[in-house]
């Protein structure tokens, strides 16, 4: 690669899933996380029943992370052939586990309402 | 079970786990080049390949008023590097397949006509149907011709059928040859693989492709009924020392037979045999699958024109004479070649032309601008050696055959890895997209 710029990386990433498919992506992300953000700020503290559902999502989430990249490109688990590989997998594994933990923890946030409402039933 | 509550850190750290994802977002698309440079100049690109399509997109937003004109007869684009995954039946043909006019800027004119004609002690070029365009800086960017007629008995119709593939032939070729492929490692036999004498686009093409036939037959469980003969067209399998050393002992390990100084001059579609000229005359392998890989050279418009190699080893081969690290012509200095066609010992690759591009608008916005551009083209060349599915070398090098590493100390060149392999199939396209609208 000559040069590697954010501009750079950005206009690769809109050539591999297409524009609209790469701005929704980013704008879900921003969505999640703002969305994440707003019931920590809402709730002023976090539940710890939310958060055990959200631990018990990550290894879903990391195992459907590798699943997905494994499927798009071809290959398995064999194909691992040095250091690099096995932390590109961990980190694929990282991402899904935590984007899930994310996901989970502010859907049941939103679908069951502040934690007062919570404790009372 | 109990909450806990938030204080600012805290508030900080579980947010930013989040803002991770959309971080990327934020960055700007934005291109942070010059002002543009007032010119009424006639830029004329012959070509509408990776080369000519880039530098079209490049010159007409670093330049503001020049006339640029694009002269190519094909209303495909062809994704080439993607011949090889087509081959391999990893993608459709489609999927080298893009509309020419929709990488080209609207201020680029494009005729869809080729040149006939070079004259650039008059500085025009005539096209295939007559018209004449003159021109103030010309670049040659037409790329290479697929010599079929130089091998006695070959002929495009024949790439599907007999056992015979041609990967280089283009996407529905590479896609007969997958057909032939797969059935040979069904049923078994002789794989015979090759490559010309010439210079050559991709030339570790030729080994990626006999590397993933061996993986096919391994996976189908047919390897123990499958022979595959390399016939190498010098003493070498690849022209760069440290990679052709890596390139045998691969070989080695996957039990091919390799022959040295092999060039193929015929084949017998019915006996299913290739000829060979080699140190010792004239020798016969027989197959039941090969890759015939053609000997190439530049177009006749360009090998006959004043601008190709008058002396040296290029001759015959036509390409054009520029200074290897300006890529500019040594007698006339408002030609400029790119690409395939550029007479330069190496760079016959989508990659290089990513190098090369910049190098050329530099040196051709200098010269309009009645200054003298800087930058240097290093031979910069790389090559996803595929060796088998799901692992690759990312090899990379120059005209020095050193190894120039893109992530050195993480991505190991000479490593069979995944992630070189994630680059290629994930990675490339998607940058030789960008480069082609000329934002990488």
């Amino acid at each position: 690669m000559k040069d590697l710029t954010p501009g750079m990386i950005v206009a690769v990433l809109e050539e591999v899933f297409g524009p609209a498919v790469f701005w929704a992506m980013v704008a879900t992300a921003a969505i999640v996380t703002l969305a994440y953000l707003y019931v920590l700020v809402r709730d002023r503290s976090m539940s710890m029943r939310k958060f055990l559902m959200a631990q018990l999502s990550m290894p879903f989430g990391a195992v459907a992370a590798v699943w997905f990249v494994q499927v798009m490109t071809h290959s398995s688990h064999r194909d691992l052939g040095g250091p690099i590989d096995v932390i590109v997998y961990l980190g694929v594994a990282v991402i899904g586990a935590i984007g899930a933990a994310i996901l989970v923890y502010t859907l049941q946030s939103l679908l069951r309402g502040a934690p007062k409402q919570e404790q009372e039933r | 079970m109990g909450d806990f509550n938030l204080d600012r850190r805290r508030f900080l750290t579980l947010g930013a786990l989040g803002g991770g994802a959309a971080a990327a977002g934020l960055a700007s698309a934005s291109n942070a080049g010059a002002a543009p440079v007032k010119t009424a100049a006639k830029i004329l690109i012959l070509g509408a390949g990776a080369a000519g399509t880039a530098l079209a997109n490049r010159l007409s937003a670093r330049l503001d008023g020049a006339r640029i004109t694009l002269l190519d007869p094909r209303q495909d684009h062809y994704y080439q590097p993607g011949f090889t995954l087509i081959a391999a039946g990893l993608k459709p043909a489609g999927y080298s397949v893009t509309r020419t006019a929709d990488w080209l800027p609207r201020t680029v004119d494009w005729i869809s006509e080729g040149a006939a004609e070079i004259d650039p002690d008059a500085k025009q070029v005539t096209t295939t149907s007559g018209k004449t365009l003159g021109y103030d800086y010309l670049i040659v960017a037409t790329g290479i011709e697929l010599d079929y007629d130089a091998i006695e008995g070959m002929s495009l119709d024949l790439i599907g059928a007999d056992g015979i593939g041609s990967v280089y032939a283009g996407p529905d070729y590479a896609a007969k040859t997958w057909a032939a492929m797969d059935a040979f490692t069904d049923k078994g036999g002789t794989g015979l693989f090759t490559r010309p004498a010439t210079e050559m686009k991709c030339a570790g093409a030729p080994l990626k492709y006999t590397f993933l036939t061996d993986d096919y037959a391994r996976r189908k469980g047919t390897r123990g009924k499958v022979e595959i003969k390399y016939a190498a067209h010098s003493a070498a399998l690849f022209s760069v020392p440290i990679v052709n050393e890596k390139a045998r002992m691969l070989f080695e390990d996957r039990g091919f037979d390799v022959t040295y100084h092999h060039v193929m001059t015929a084949i017998d579609p019915g006996r299913k045999t290739a000829s060979f000229r080699t140190p010792d005359g004239t020798t016969e392998i027989g197959f039941d699958f090969i890759n015939v890989i053609p000997p190439m050279r530049a177009h006749d418009v360009v090998k006959n024109s004043p601008l190709s190699w008058k002396t040296g080893k290029w001759v015959g081969e036509g390409w054009v004479e520029v200074d290897k690290h300006m890529l500019r012509h040594p007698r006339f200095p408002e030609v400029f070649a790119v690409g395939d066609v550029a007479g330069v010992p190496k760079g016959k690759t989508a990659a290089s032309v990513k190098w090369q591009v910049p190098v050329i608008e530099d040196h051709l916005v200098a010269q309009i601008a009645g200054g003298e551009g800087t930058m240097a083209y290093n031979g910069y060349t790389s090559c996803p050696l595929i060796t088998r599915i799901g692992r690759a070398m990312l090899v990379e090098f120059d005209y020095n055959n050193n190894l120039t590493p893109s992530f050195p100390g993480i991505v190991a060149p000479l490593e069979e890895l995944w992630i070189s392999w994630l680059l290629k199939e994930v990675a490339l396209k998607a940058t030789y997209n960008a480069m082609l609208r000329g934002r990488a």
